[in-house]
């Protein structure tokens, strides 16, 4: 009972949310950047959401983050409202946005000294320095890392936290293809080690499909999910079947982008 | 290349031989003994080198230059006592100069410890003052708005522009001096440190935020180490602004301390001691930049290899 009621917790919900910004030519009209956005992500599920640049993905991973409020509706995990930042939700950029002025170990500490529970849980920081492989790196300052190398930190920082819900922002979007498809089997790991409930936002189609349990597909301005699609793939997923391709096809085309006809199949 | 260092010492005495025949023999003598001085140390080392592979790094780099200087106080010497090319006592050669520099050793000595005491005094209360109104400014938008005002009207008057009133409101000449050098510094500091932290990178604090960070480690930890390079820039612009508001209120108020003593010496019209007093000067100041450069490298080690110094 008791641990059915940790996993309840870890659900994400937003609900009819919307919100604007100033238009930067005209301070005085304001843009609407989301409008009436509903989704619910149960305890455990890795949730992608794709779609073209400037749709609000990342505004909406921020109103998840509590990085900024909602103008109207409701953010909620488990059953408390969302309406600041927290430790119980940690997020991952596309850059990993490592401090410079720390070293690879200060930086996977800084969550556990920001919450003042160094002390308790210093044990832990090998462990998440081992988990993302970087043990030879402890004393190395950010700069001196490949773009793989701070990503992986930047995932232990967040992860170091036990987060209920990671957001992950394009996180592996400026790798090259090769350290991409390497990653995306790290992060799979970890979400299948913890079942951690996972949303990423990514313009890679292909790695939505490889990596989650459903795709949430987004339009722009204002921005909304125009559909959402169940991943029933089986796990490990294989990049060229012909099932992955279909999948593949099928989004496509919803997002105009297919070309030729091909439907999919729902 | 390992003897370029003696060889020019020799010749600049050498120089000094040729052209001091109606000079004091005890400038000569103390003349002499620092180039015999520079001459055995510099054999010394010559030979060290062959077996010290850090000394022989240090030598390759330095030895140009320190030949170059010694090559340069002969042409002083050619210039000031050989062809009397500035007019005297204004201009005295460098053997006149090191017997100043020997014979009011005491007094020079003193000098250079009171103003040091000065000096660091108001850098030191300048930068704590200057770093806690920069990070107020820099981080509260509201201590912004009335402080920014303050900062941009009051902040350019030359601190040395506010001595009329400083010796009339302090009760004391050292105090107001260590104040006027602490306005100095202050400026600076305030408008980098300011400058520094509301320019941190919105990122690291939103990253930070989502890590569970307070105010505090917001403020402390992400902000001002961010500043930090930007706060040295006012801390090396702010110790500039001190020498030469140390230097100036020394020479109009304070009774003691190398500004003091120059002004000193030139009411005695003793040039030798001017030239003395400015060659401390030059060691006192040189060496306090210096040892700020070591700190900056200390506490930015994580800058090596993003920026170059």
């Amino acid at each position: 009972m008791v641990a059915l009621a940790e996993t309840e917790s870890s659900s994400l919900r937003v609900q009819q949310v919307s919100k604007s910004f100033p238009a930067p030519d005209d301070p005085l009209t304001r843009r609407q950047a989301l409008r009436n956005i509903s989704l619910s992500i149960a305890a455990g599920e890795l949730v992608s959401l794709v779609g073209p640049s400037g749709c609000g993905k990342s505004t909406l991973l921020r109103l998840i983050a509590g990085l900024d409020l909602p103008d109207s509706g409701e953010l909620l995990v488990g059953s408390d409202p969302i309406n600041e930042p927290s430790a119980a939700r940690g997020l991952v950029f596309q850059d990993p946005n490592l401090f410079p002025w720390l070293t690879v170990r200060r930086n996977i500490e800084a969550g556990l000294v920001a919450r003042g529970v160094l002390r308790e849980k210093r044990n832990e920081v090998h462990e998440f320095m081992q988990l993302v492989g970087l043990e030879a790196f402890a004393d190395a300052y950010p700069h001196h890392l490949s773009g793989g190398m701070a990503q992986r930190v930047a995932l232990a920082r967040a992860l170091i936290n036990h987060p209920k819900v990671l957001l992950l922002d394009e996180p592996l979007g400026a790798l090259d293809a090769f350290t991409r498809m390497r990653m995306q089997d790290e992060v799979l790991r970890l979400w299948e080690n913890r079942r951690t409930t996972i949303l990423l936002v990514t313009h890679d189609i292909d790695e939505a499909i490889y990596m989650s349990d459903r795709i949430m597909i987004m339009t722009q301005r204002p921005g909304r999910i125009d559909r959402t699609i169940t991943n029933a793939l089986a796990r490990p997923r294989n990049r060229t079947s012909s099932e992955f391709l279909r999948l593949r096809a099928g989004i496509l085309e919803l997002l105009h982008f297919a070309g030729g006809s091909t439907s999919l199949s729902k | 290349m390992q003897l370029a260092v003696p060889v020019a010492a020799l010749i600049t005495f050498g120089i000094h031989l040729l052209l001091s025949k109606n000079a004091p023999p005890l400038e000569t003598h103390s003349y002499m003994l620092l180039f015999w001085e520079i001459v055995g140390v510099s054999i010394v080392l010559a030979v060290a080198q062959i077996f010290w592979k850090a000394l022989r790094q240090w030598m390759r780099h330095m030895w140009p230059i320190f030949t170059v200087a010694i090559l340069l106080v002969g042409v002083w010497d050619v210039i000031t006592s050989g062809f009397r090319l500035l007019p005297l006592p204004y201009f005295p050669g460098p053997a006149a100069v090191l017997r100043s520099l020997i014979s009011d050793r005491a007094l020079l000595l003193d000098s250079t410890w009171h103003s040091l005491l000065l000096l660091l005094s108001g850098y030191t209360l300048g930068v704590i003052v200057g770093l806690v109104s920069g990070v107020c400014i820099g981080w509260s938008s509201s201590v912004r708005y009335w402080g920014m005002p303050l900062l941009k009207v009051v902040g350019p008057i030359p601190a040395t522009a506010w001595i009329p009133l400083a010796m009339v409101v302090s009760p004391s000449a050292i105090v107001s001096a260590a104040g006027l050098v602490a306005l100095a510094v202050w400026f600076p500091v305030t408008m980098l440190t300011a400058s520094g932290i509301s320019n941190t990178r919105a990122s690291y604090l939103d990253v930070a935020r989502t890590l569970g960070a307070g105010r505090a480690y917001l403020i402390f930890r992400v902000a001002i180490p961010a500043a930090v390079p930007n706060i040295f820039i006012g801390l090396f612009m702010g110790l500039g602004a001190s020498f030469l508001t140390l230097v100036v209120a020394e020479s109009v108020g304070v009774k003691s301390g190398l500004g003091w003593y120059v002004s000193w010496a030139q009411g005695w019209a003793e040039y030798g001691k001017v030239f003395a007093a400015l060659v401390i000067m030059a060691g006192f100041f040189s060496t306090l930049m210096t040892l700020l450069f070591k700190i900056r490298d200390r506490l930015l080690v994580w800058q090596k290899g993003i920026i170059k110094w």
